[in-house]
């Protein structure tokens, strides 16, 4: 290792050491404003020193489990990114709840960290190493609340059923060396064999149980039925990490490994992401319907989205859209983290007060457009962008995703999204027309100083890159060059 | 430059009106008014010092009076193009005439939260004057989905006893088709670009795409829906009476008015030229839907106690009309069509301010609790009865035009067709004359009497009335600025290759 891999780490290396820094400090002295702001002085140089290397390092191994190149910086970049917006509400969320609260920012940081790494792997190696290291920092942010019996009971359910999914991960991981002889991404489509009808069984026995955990992770249909209650129990910042750096660093692998192994050419995998892509959106948008609290619209809202997503990872398996459909992914997921993580900041100031259960139920918003019009607004940028409406980021990214469908010729899909965007629309209006009742909210709501300022430029971003998307457009387009 | 600050006008100004309401709650109305003049006189440039740009539409030379274009989303060759030629300032002219008659219709009517009101009227001429200016498909899908969100808070907002419902149904209906409009518009232009062409979104450029015949009809259906949703057409025009119903008056007066009209002349603009062929071979289902639209609004416009979904109900009838007139596509029906867009704005939009003035004063829709208005509303009454009689076809006002014109270009086109189209006028003066009569004439039941019409909304009537009237008796300025946009669509879709065949007589 030289002094240029070196630096090609470097945002990995200086995310380790802030993390370092954050956990010495808080050891010596409890002070929750200190540790977020080293915390958020960390994430920022990470991201600093991340765009530097995207701007000077060209695609290296570094160690046959490192890869950095403009792909991995892009993720690396989105989701430190998105940390420091989730700590900036969790310090909010955070700062009236007693004063144990420090180690919730330093999970964060860590969970990070797994998603860098996740980011950067081009092998099962730093995989596994990766996911275990959000997976563990997740199971404790979500039952940090001990005092909470939902709290505990979403930590529980989301720790066995994240436990059974890394063992299908694992054993899949396990068929694969035994057909390929390696973990890593490129040998291992060097190694693969189409007409070795035993390894292909293999590959595809192994592959699909890959998949299968993954899905558990992404929340995807049939493997969605822990996110609910997970979304419900969890406190808002911790769901909003769960739901967008967790996510997204793993569906940053799963597509890279899918173009480095070209799984595209295993029909079987093809046609059964077909049907979970449309089940995803058929279940997700049907059982919002019913629901009335945000948190769980939301979890279903997102099972929906990562449908949505599907449709452009499955546009990637027709050679002529592939440029087109990877771009889709990657715009797609920048315009669910900012929404995502905007809504559930929502949620978190709005639970500024709350005990056992953050405020998310419907009625606890009835009136708030008359009372801070600030936050509603905010919060109906945030649906509206969920929906697809146009001035919003989500526009652009639906749109995206309608342009990769129709690239690939994908057209029961489309039929499937226009129908899903439609039944979407249903329960996002319902939230703001709630909103714009004319009643008074029962709870206090204060918009504190860091969530606020979060909040707003979150929504000022999803509304510029709705209006003038071109330099992300760009952006994302040179990355997926680079990766066919 | 002109129609880009016409729209930032109106949108600044909303904003403007949502600011100003924390100091004073009577200044957001003027506001509006302000910004609409302000609009409404940079428009008038366009009309006293048009510049010409001659622009090649698929081989025909058409003239535009302002063409504005800059790169927008290079990636997807989508740019910012708004153009204006004699039928888009048409109808932005009529879209801000009705802006002021909206703000005037609600002047006092509004008490809760007027300046974010006065914000989702602003927004929603906004997008329906870029509706109207944007010819790159994106920008036009971009506005088309711009105008529904503050439409739809007007009537979540401050709609009536049933507005959640309404709302919803409005919307849905809207974006559903909305959205396989927007798939029509990415199949049309990946296709397109699949061919060898640059990737455009361009109006100009995708008129005359070679795509194939079959492909082709499916977009134009694709097309097709959106436009016919709003325009409406049976069978998609349920949304229309429970929107009506439950919207404010102005909200009432902007949907019937404009937001109508934009399904018109996306079915003008794009769903024929730029599908000549499969247009034409569905010409007859869709002249057919409007035949029915007619007879079936009428008739269900007759049997309405509910005085503004009476109105709503002639709307889809007369809607039917311009669907006729859209689909013979005949030079004579077009204008007719034009023609009738305008004048159902003017008699539409007056009908539900008239509609909405009684509601305001009795409480009440239902015209079996009305009655003998005329007595302590003469002027109401009397202007009423303008409209009603203009809405009804009476020939020296504007709609008589419109429907003759499409009357007689159709039979030409589909004598059946026409023929059933014809009956639409008679009973349409059943359920015009059957609303006065329940409304403003009989004896006063139970001592009703209400305010009559003060001269804020003289001054919003008068001018469509002299409207009516120009367009019904000298309509020649309006063809002297339409024909030639009108001229070269037709010749458009007659272009070698595009002969427009497939109505059997």
């Amino acid at each position: 290792m030289n002094m240029q891999d070196l630096f090609a780490l470097l945002p990995m290396i200086t995310l380790s050491v802030s993390i370092l820094i954050v956990m010495l400090v808080i050891a010596f002295a409890r002070n929750l404003e200190m540790t977020c702001l080293l915390a958020c002085m960390g994430l920022t140089a990470t991201a600093a020193a991340t765009i530097w290397v995207a701007m000077t390092v060209k695609p290296v191994y570094v160690t046959p489990l490192i890869i950095v190149d403009s792909y991995a910086t892009l993720f690396s970049g989105l989701v430190v990114t998105a940390a420091i917006f989730i700590s900036l509400s969790a310090y909010s969320y955070l700062k009236n709840r007693g004063d144990k609260q420090d180690e919730f920012i330093l999970l964060l940081m860590l969970a990070t960290l797994g998603a860098v790494t996740l980011a950067h792997s081009a092998h099962f190696g730093s995989f596994i190493l990766g996911l275990e290291l959000i997976g563990v920092s997740v199971y404790a942010m979500i039952s940090y609340p001990v005092k909470g019996l939902f709290s505990l009971e979403a930590g529980l359910k989301y720790l066995i059923l994240s436990g059974v999914s890394s063992a299908f991960i694992l054993f899949g991981i396990a068929l694969l060396f035994a057909a390929l002889g390696t973990l890593s991404f490129m040998e291992m489509a060097r190694a693969a064999d189409l007409n070795d009808s035993a390894s292909r069984l293999f590959i595809l026995a192994g592959a699909t149980m890959i998949f299968a955990g993954i899905g558990f992770k992404l929340s995807l249909f049939p493997f969605h039925m822990w996110t609910p209650d997970v979304y419900e129990g969890a406190p808002a910042p911790a769901t909003a990490l769960l739901a967008t750096i967790s996510k997204g660093g793993i569906f940053a692998v799963l597509l890279r490994f899918f173009l480095a192994f070209d799984g595209y050419q295993y029909s079987l995998i093809i046609e059964s992401l077909y049907w979970i892509a449309l089940l995803s959106i058929f279940a997700g948008n049907v059982l919002a319907l019913m629901q009335n609290r945000i948190k769980r619209v939301l979890a279903y809202s997102s099972i929906a989205h990562l449908g949505y997503l599907m449709i452009a990872f499955i546009g990637a398996s027709i050679l002529g859209g592939k440029q087109l459909a990877i771009e889709a992914c990657l715009f797609f997921l920048i315009g669910y983290f900012i929404t995502t993580i905007g809504a559930f900041g929502v949620v978190a100031i709005m639970s500024s007060d709350s005990e056992e259960h953050d405020n998310d139920e419907l009625e606890q918003y009835q009136g708030l457009f008359w009372q801070k019009p600030l936050i509603a607004t905010f919060f109906s940028a945030m649906l509206l962008s969920l929906a697809g409406i146009p001035l919003t980021i989500g526009f652009v990214g639906k749109f995206y995703i309608v342009a990769a469908g129709v690239e690939s010729e994908l057209w029961s899909l489309l039929a499937i999204l226009v129908i899903g965007s439609g039944i979407g629309l249903f329960y996002y209006l319902r939230i703001i027309f709630a909103m714009t009742r004319r009643t008074e909210i029962k709870q206090k709501v204060d918009i504190p100083v860091a969530g606020g300022w979060a909040l707003g430029t979150l929504t000022l971003l999803l509304v510029y890159l709705g209006v003038y998307p071109t330099p992300v457009v760009d952006w994302v387009a040179d990355v997926a060059k680079s990766m066919i | 430059m002109i129609i880009l600050l016409v729209i930032a006008t109106l949108f600044i100004g909303g904003l403007g009106a949502w600011l100003i309401e924390g100091w004073n709650k009577d200044m957001p109305r003027w506001v509006t008014l302000a910004s609409c003049a302000i609009a409404a006189a940079l428009l008038s440039n366009l009309y006293l010092s048009p510049t010409e740009h001659e622009i090649l539409l698929a081989g025909v030379s058409s003239t535009w009076i302002e063409h504005l274009s800059t790169p927008w989303i290079p990636r997807f060759g989508i740019s910012f193009i708004l153009a204006i030629d004699g039928l888009s300032l048409l109808m932005v002219t009529l879209t801000l005439f009705l802006g002021f008659v909206a703000v005037l219709s609600s002047w006092d009517e509004i008490d809760h939260r007027p300046g974010f009101f006065q914000f989702n009227l602003l927004w929603t001429l906004a997008g329906v004057v870029g509706v109207f200016a944007a010819l790159d498909l994106f920008l036009f899908f971009f506005f088309w989905e711009v105008m529904l969100i503050p439409m739809y808070l007007l009537i979540a907002i401050w709609g009536h006893e049933n507005k959640a419902y309404a709302a919803m149904k409005f919307f849905l209906f809207t974006q559903i088709s909305g959205l396989i409009m927007l798939v029509a518009i990415l199949t049309l232009v990946l296709v397109n670009a699949s061919n060898g062409a640059p990737i455009t979104f361009s109006y100009f450029e995708l008129l005359g795409h070679g795509l194939d015949e079959q492909l082709s009809f499916w977009l134009m259906l694709g097309f097709f829906v959106a436009f016919v949703v709003k325009l409406p057409g049976f069978p998609f025009h349920t949304w229309l009476p429970d929107a009506h119903t439950q919207a404010p008056t102005a909200a009432s007066v902007l949907l019937a008015g404009i937001l109508l009209k934009t399904g018109a002349y996306g079915l003008i603009r794009f769903t024929v030229p730029l599908f000549p062929d499969a247009a034409a071979a569905f010409a007859n289902v869709a002249m057919t839907l409007g035949a029915i639209g007619i007879v079936y609004g009428a008739l269900l416009a007759f049997a309405q106690t509910d005085f503004k979904r009476l109105v709503a109900y002639s709307s889809v009838s007369h809607m039917g009309f311009v669907l006729i007139g859209v689909f013979a596509w005949t030079e004579l029906t077009i204008q007719g069509s034009v023609i009738q867009m305008v004048a159902h704005g003017f008699s539409t939009a007056a009908l539900f301010m008239i509609a909405g003035a009684i509601q305001h004063r009795l409480h009440t829709r239902d015209m079996t609790k009305m009655g003998g208005l005329w007595q302590s509303a003469p002027r109401m009454g009397a202007i009423a009865m303008f409209f009603i009689i203009a809405s009804l076809g009476m020939p020296g006002l504007g709609n008589f035009v419109g429907e003759f014109l499409i009357l007689m270009g159709a039979f030409s086109v589909s004598k059946t067709i026409t023929i059933v189209a014809t009956l639409g006028l008679v009973t349409g003066a059943v359920y015009a004359l059957i609303a006065m009569q329940r409304v403003f004439q009989g004896g006063a039941t139970a001592g009703i009497k209400i305010k009559d019409f003060a001269s804020r909304e003289m001054i919003a009537m008068i001018p469509m009335m002299i409207g009516l009237t120009w367009i019904g008796v000298y309509p020649q300025p309006i063809f002297d600025l339409v024909n030639p946009v009108l001229a070269s669509l037709y010749e458009l879709t007659q272009s070698p290759g595009h002969i427009w065949i497939g109505v059997t007589p």
